[in-house]
């Protein structure tokens, strides 16, 4: 055991030596005894473990948010163009490739600012931690993105009030948090008014189809989005740190 | 809350009586459920089945009048589609041309040229027609312009006009193009796609027929022309296309067609589903066996995983399927698209009861009765379940309320399937799982009945075990199962790792199944070969009903093929066929074309002309509307019967049409190569196919071979030994070489040796006579010979006489009387000390008991008048000698008796005990556990036998029966101190730096000090390691006083004896029968920790220097516990039966236990790697060299194992007549040589071509 240890720890360090460890240590030198410059390294190795567990979730949030903004864009793509899924590639790609990537940043964030919350405020997420809780979680949130695309609705009052009713179940069955609901309201508000913000800006525009709706769902869908991502976010969060125990 | 109280009170309770119900008659519930489910699922019969072919539907042309879009009740079969005009009506025109008579003049190319080129007049007519004032212009359909991504097609498919589709399309319908084309097929084919097309090509499309069957090619063998012209019309208007039919058929008159004219087909489109729907379809289906997958995950503990994993899917789907059955019983029609909502809804009903149904019921205790577990597990549940259920039957009503009439539908839908899982999941669920955990238990007792009875008589103590051990709930895998491990990535290169990766996971077999699958779905879903429409045409053909069964379902009237005389009532009277010139071809050529070569094409009009369209794919009609952004999703089209156009055309006709290109680049072939030629292309396919067919198993045998070299499953039971003189060597084809290691056999103990003790350098053994002897570890000379202290008199018979008086058969031996008698008897020591009398009331009477007593000794000469019955008179053996006894001038007198006595007296082979047969012999010294059986087989012991054996230094440690403690020197082989302090039998002994702790049988722990006046730091320390036969000074002098004295006594240090010592990293652990270990300091012997979790006695201990502990108990179960904290890590249940013994190396644990298995788990995880079968009886033999090389005792010899992969390195025989015992003991030195203990004879066993190859 001890010796696992020691090879994750000399692993994680290696990096660190070489980029870090040599400027500090020279100024360590200079400045002040060695012993400065080993706890220092010390210091930085454990930052740098923790920095790549990280930068290994943020990674693993950003795929998850641009594979889901990807489905749910072609989830919106109207019946007609379906025929022809190239011309609906080409439009995906060519002038709103930015916008996968811009879900997949803001999931990463959101799936991270999530747990960090949690031990901030020190009220752990203790409800469902699972992943077959979380699996059931992206279902749902596909279903509500499913449901807004295809269902027909008499207003588009109804369908705020609908989405929203459906959003706050999804938070009541799979996160129960304050800090949960806290967080998906700002992630909402947020996120509703860099997309008024762009589309003000004529940086992006809504095509014909979706200018009817699209200002009714989109707060919801970002809500419920937040508390997904979080939701992995967590779990992720607690694999990583169970995994250290374990062994 | 006393109401809420009271309710959970009430529903805890019912659940517990449904419970019991439910396992007390698990098969009438299971086929009442089952019952059930079907009657609930009857209603979906009615339901179409789900898929995207189109649906048809059959009128006659007659009283057709176009359906009106209110839904009439009492339509009959029409159906629910069937409703406001179509979306175009479709006219075809059949044309079928061919020149004749075929002259040989010709060339190839003038099969089609000039037929073709009669397209543009036929078109001309058709535009130009008109019946009374109205032309085609008005009735057709207007398109606009095709789709923004189709500009290559734009020159060719008609744009801003009626859509009329023919092969005049290529030439822009005009005709001077067509004649001044050079090439054809080249303009005909140039816009075919490359590769693997999906859909309609513009082939198809513009011809109206399959690519095959237009005859537009060069090798064509009956010469005839086939394409349709296809009119789509807006609007229906009977008289106009009544009056185009006969006007066509008029000039183009077709003898013997009698194709039928009085259906209109209706075909209906489902919708299309593309990749941009696939795509988040797909995603939500992978979503859902996600979910599937981490949830039935957590199933543990039961008897079949995935039984209880398929039970829990069927209890969800079903209720599913009940779900839709009882919404459609009670008129509710779905709406919705039961693909799309199905992961949703499995989702929303999901499986969590399930899991903690199983859950709940599995952590109910073991000892239960069935019934009671499963009663227990539901009640304790019972209050969370209702209450998520109420949870979620409040949610799906909250949605019920937001008026959609989609989310209407779907949450009644989910609230029935909730309703349905319940009741599966309390009458099916929960009877399966209680079949599956009597299975279990069952399964367990008839698993531990035959290998309790094919072993005689356990030899561990009866009364020890009142309780039964609960069974180990999982059943351990007799094979290697090879799981990914932690470990395995050490020291292999990178390319092995990625085979062994790879045939670990089955990767590639599994991809290249998996693409197999995905592309004989793609070839089935696309058909580009048209294999559909052949085999509809092969069904059409062999059966006259054959028609009927192609429409998928509703109801179609029959449709009867050509050849019905009845289908002759046409709209129009046919006109009378008139007399052509050409006429000779027709009707009657068939007997004609057969005997002549150069025969001319004939046309005939069969059934399969009828619907032309239905030998196209069925996404033609979508692909050509949505070209102009038409949609065919969820409507229909009406398709009119064909209009059959013959021509004939005569060869001058032909000759002129021709283009002066065509004879040249065209080349003359006649008609019998061409037959030659798709007869040889025909064979060429076959022969192709079988070619790829054998390379394609070829490939996949070599790739099987390459990467799974294993035989799966077999590999504990193939792999156990290999006999005498075959080569070990494994599949990789390595042998180690396998002169390198020859074993060293130490002879001269003269019966089995018990005790083996060595610090490396030394070795010393002691047999069942007593007698110690000690080995230079390197060399195997013996140094020493210290006798059993019974022998210190010099008779020449001393040492048998004790054996023989003790023969039962002896007409003065009473037992009682000897018991009584005998003080220092260690039976009746045990007797008078151990804390419990009783336990130990058995070994007596089985000494009574033994029969075999004469057979064995019956050869001998009688030796009844030697034996000495006054044992009282014997002297006490060194009690009061502080100056050591001075063996020097007996030692060598004894050496040679000792050496002389087995030939004369005794053959050193026989079993010593044959109550206790060697196979379950529990031979380590140090172990207890064998305590009677040692009893009764060390019968020539009468002062103390020694139980346990140390040596450290220079000094052997050993401790009798009587509970004596002795020093003797390695070397000298002189007693240098005694202790005496305690009376019960000294069990076990661990020595460690100066300190000996000795465990007793009465259950208490001493704590001794050996104090000298030397310094004992220099003990461990002492000569270097290249030390040779001539032993190196040693460190106590023989002039050192040695001292050993009682630092502490812990006196109930366990409330039955001590199984097991060990002693590591300033650390003393024992372990005992009352189920728990201790942890005691060394220093000053404070006890740190108890430790409590096994349900059985200890049987194997493991500690090491860095502070490993690892415990086994009679349960077979192994616990990893944290020293420092005294908490348990991980907790496994390994064997069935004892373990063993118990080794731990850096990555993993292993194991042995009775049941013959040695068992390797990873340490961190706890998993169990993989496992080796040992032979009967050699189970807890074992040791480990290095990190990664396992050596285990067998049958006459000992098996070297690579760790991380479970392989047999090398089997090393021990000697000739060494087959049939085999290795107790096996004790790993420093140096890396094994010594191994079976019957009388040590064996050294040096591994350095291992050691070379590993390090």
């Amino acid at each position: 055991m001890p010796k696992l240890e020691d090879r994750c720890w000399s692993c994680s360090c290696s990096p660190g030596m070489k980029s870090e460890g040599f400027p500090l240590a020279s100024r360590a030198r200079e400045v002040m005894s060695g012993v400065a410059g080993s706890v220092s390294e010390a210091f930085a190795s454990v930052r740098r473990l923790h920095s790549t567990n990280l930068v290994r979730r943020g990674l693993v949030l950003f795929t998850v948010g641009v594979f889901l903004a990807l489905v749910l864009y072609l989830l919106q793509i109207r019946k007609n163009v379906v025929l022809f899924p190239e011309e609906a590639l080409d439009t995906l790609y060519s002038s709103s490739w930015w916008i996968p990537l811009g879900c997949g940043t803001a999931a990463a964030v959101v799936g991270l600012l999530y747990p960090c919350l949690d031990s901030h405020l020190g009220e752990p997420h203790k409800f469902k931690r699972e992943w077959a809780s979380v699996m059931r979680c992206i279902a749902v949130f596909v279903g509500i993105n499913h449901a807004s695309a295809k269902l027909d609705f008499a207003n588009n009052m109804q369908l705020s009030l609908t989405l929203a009713a459906l959003s706050l179940g999804l938070w009541w069955t799979f996160d129960r948090s304050r800090s949960g609901f806290g967080l998906g309201l700002t992630t909402a508000l947020l996120a509703t008014l860099i997309a008024q913000l762009l589309v003000s800006n004529g940086i992006y525009q809504y095509t014909n189809t979706e200018v009817r709706s699209v200002r009714s769902w989109l707060p919801c869908i970002f809500f419920s989005g937040g508390v997904t991502v979080g939701n992995i976010g967590r779990q992720l969060a607690m694999g990583s740190i169970e995994k250290p125990h374990n062994d | 809350m006393t109401v809420r109280e009271r309710l959970r009170q009430n529903i805890s309770a019912a659940f517990y009586r449904h419970g019991l119900l439910c396992a007390s008659y698990p098969v009438p519930i299971i086929l009442f459920t089952s019952a059930s489910i079907l009657t609930c699922c009857y209603p979906l019969l009615k339901l179409p089945l789900p898929g995207t072919g189109p649906v048809e539907f059959t009128t006659g042309v007659k009283d057709y009048s176009v359906p009106s879009h209110e839904p009439q009740g009492d339509l009959g079969e029409r159906p629910d589609w069937y409703r406001g005009p179509p979306v175009a009506y479709i006219q075809q025109v059949l044309v079928k041309a061919a020149v004749s008579p075929w002259d040989s003049s010709l060339v190839p190319v003038d099969v089609f040229r000039s037929p073709l080129g009669r397209v543009f007049s036929l078109l001309e007519e058709i535009r130009n027609h008109v019946y009374t004032d109205r032309s085609l212009e008005t009735l057709c359909l207007q398109v606009t312009e095709l789709l923004p991504g189709l500009r290559r097609m734009q020159s060719i498919l008609p744009e801003h006009g009626c859509l009329l589709v023919s092969p005049g399309n290529y030439w822009q319908n005009r005709r001077d193009l067509f004649d001044s084309d050079p090439d054809i097929l080249k303009t005909v084919h140039q816009h075919e796609p490359k590769g693997i097309h999906t859909s309609a090509t513009l082939k198809d499309l513009l011809f109206g027929v399959p690519g095959k069957n237009t005859g537009v090619s060069l090798y064509s063998r009956k010469r005839v022309v086939t394409y349709t012209i296809t009119i789509a019309l807006s609007n229906y208007d009977s008289r106009f296309v009544a009056s185009l039919r006969s006007r066509l058929k008029q000039l183009h008159p077709s003898v013997n067609c009698t194709l039928r004219e009085d259906h209109m087909v209706h075909v209906h489109f489902k919708e299309e589903i593309g990749i941009a729907e696939l795509i988040p379809l797909v995603t939500t289906y992978i979503i859902l066996f996600a979910y599937i997958y981490f949830s039935t995950r957590k199933i543990d503990m039961v008897k079949s995983k995935w039984g209880l994993a398929l039970a829990a899917v069927v209890t969800v789907l079903s209720s599913l399927l009940m779900s839709v059955g009882l919404c459609t019983l009670f008129g509710l029609t779905p709406t919705l698209n039961g693909g799309e909502i199905f992961p949703y809804l499995v989702v929303v009903i999901g499986l969590e009861n399930v899991l903690v149904l199983t859950k709940s019921v599995v952590s109910t205790p073991v000892d239960l009765e069935v019934k009671l577990r499963i009663a227990q597990g539901l009640s304790s549940e019972s209050w969370s379940i209702m209450k998520n259920m109420a949870t979620e039957l409040v949610i799906i009503l909250i949605g019920y309320f937001t008026l959609v009439p989609a989310i209407q539908e779907f949450c009644l839908f989910a609230v029935v399937g909730l309703v349905s899982d319940f009741f599966l999941q309390m009458f099916f669920f929960t009877t399966v799982l209680s079949i599956d955990i009597r299975r279990m238990e069952l399964a367990d007792l008839n698993r531990r009945l035959p290998a309790e009875a094919g072993m005689p008589p356990p030899p561990k103590p009866g009364p020890l075990r009142t309780r039964e051990a609960p069974p180990p709930p999982r059943p351990s895998a007799h094979t290697i199962t090879l799981q990914a491990p932690a470990f395995r990535n050490l020291r292999l290169p990178k390319r092995l790792r990625v085979v062994y990766f790879l045939a670990r996971t089955r990767l590639a077999q599994r991809i290249i199944m998996v693409g197999t699958v995905i592309w004989i779905g793609i070839l089935v879903y696309t058909d580009p070969a048209g294999l559909r429409t052949y085999l509809a045409a092969q069904v059409a053909e062999q059966s006259p009903l054959g028609e009927a069964g192609l429409p998928p379902h509703l109801g179609v009237a029959p449709v009867f093929p050509g050849g019905d005389p009845t289908s002759t009532l046409s709209v129009l009277p046919a006109p009378e066929p008139t007399p052509l010139p050409e006429n000779q071809s027709q009707g009657h050529g068939a007997s004609r074309t057969g005997s002549a070569p150069m025969s001319s094409p004939q046309i005939s009009w069969g059934s399969e002309d009828e619907e032309v369209w239905r030998r196209l794919s069925f996404r033609y009609w979508p692909s050509l509307f949505s070209y102009y952004n038409i949609t065919l999703a969820k409507r229909y089209i009406s398709i009119l019967p064909v209009i059959p156009v013959t021509l004939h055309l005569s060869p001058q006709e032909a000759v002129e049409m021709r283009h002066p290109q065509d004879t040249q680049h065209a080349p003359r072939t006649s008609a019998k190569t061409t037959d030659i030629q798709t007869d040889l292309t025909l064979y060429k396919v076959a022969a192709l196919g079988l070619f790829a067919g054998v390379v394609l198993v070829l490939l996949l045998f070599c790739l099987y071979r390459v990467l799974c070299p294993r035989n799966y499953g077999q590999n504990g039971v193939q792999h156990g030994r290999r006999r005498r003189g075959e080569l070990p060597c494994d599949e990789y084809g390595y042998s180690p070489p396998v002169s390198e290691i020859s074993p060293l056999l130490l002879r001269g103990h003269s019966m089995d040796i018990e005790c083996l003790a060595s610090d490396g350098m030394l070795l010393a053994s002691c047999c069942l006579a007593g007698q110690i002897r000690v080995w230079d570890a390197q060399t195997g000379d013996c140094l020493t010979v210290i006798p059993n202290n019974g022998l210190r008199r010099s008779s020449s018979s001393g040492c048998w006489e004790h054996r023989d008086g003790w023969d039962p058969l002896t007409p003065t031996f009473d037992p009682d009387g000897l018991l009584g008698a005998e003080s220092r008897s260690p039976v009746s020591t045990a007797a008078a000390g151990a804390p419990d009398a009783s336990e130990y009331a058995e070994p007596p009477l089985r000494r009574r008991a033994t029969p075999s007593r004469p057979a064995l000794f019956g050869d001998q000469p009688d030796l009844t008048p030697l034996i000495d019955t006054n044992f009282g008179e014997l002297p006490s053996s060194l009690t009061a000698s502080a100056r050591g006894f001075d063996f020097g001038g007996l030692v060598e007198k004894a050496y040679k008796e000792h050496e002389v006595s087995p030939t004369v007296h005794f053959s050193p082979p026989t079993p010593p005990a044959p109550t206790a047969p060697p196979q379950r012999r529990r031979s380590l010294g140090d172990n207890p556990v064998a305590f009677p059986d040692r009893i009764s087989a060390s019968p020539g012991d009468w002062d103390s036998s020694v139980w346990s054996m140390e040596l450290r230094g220079n000094l052997i440690a050993t401790g009798r029966s009587s509970g004596k403690l002795e020093l003797w020197d390695a070397v000298e082989g002189s007693l240098r101190c005694c202790n005496e302090d305690g009376s019960s039998g000294i069990t076990a002994l661990a020595f460690l730096n100066n300190r000996i702790v000795a465990a007793r049988l009465n259950g208490s722990l001493d704590f001794f000090t050996v104090d000298t006046n030397k310094p004992l730091g220099l003990l461990q320390y002492r000569g270097p390691p290249g030390r040779g036969s001539v032993p190196s000074s040693p460190c106590y002098s023989s002039e050192d006083v040695i001292s050993c004295q009682l630092t502490r006594s812990v006196q109930c240090a366990h409330q039955k004896p001590i199984t097991v010592l060990r002693a590591a990293a300033g650390r003393v652990v024992t372990g005992s029968q009352d189920h728990t270990v201790r942890v005691y300091r060394l220093e000053d012997s404070c006890c740190l920790f108890t430790l409590q979790g096994h349900s059985g006695g200890i049987t194997s201990i493991y500690i090491d220097q860095t502070m490993v502990l690892a415990s086994g108990g009679q349960d077979g179960a192994i616990c990893l516990w944290d020293v420092l904290t005294g908490s348990r890590v991980s907790h496994v249940y390994g064997h069935r039966g004892d373990v063993t013994s118990l080794v731990c190396t850096n990555s993993c644990v292993i194991s042995s236990g009775l049941d013959d298995l040695i068992c390797i788990w990873d340490r961190s995880t706890s998993i169990k790697l993989y496992s080796i079968q040992q032979e009967v009886g050699c189970g807890a033999s074992l040791g480990v060299i290095s990190d990664s090389l396992l050596v285990t005792g067998g049958h006459g010899c000992v098996s070297f194992w690579d760790l991380n992969y479970g392989d047999l390195l090398q089997t090393v025989y021990l000697g000739q007549n060494s087959e049939g015992q085999h290795v107790r003991q096996l004790l790993v030195l420093d140096n890396a040589a094994i010594v191994c203990d079976f019957g009388s004879e040590l064996s050294l066993v040096y591994v350095p071509s291992v050691l070379e190859k590993l390090d």
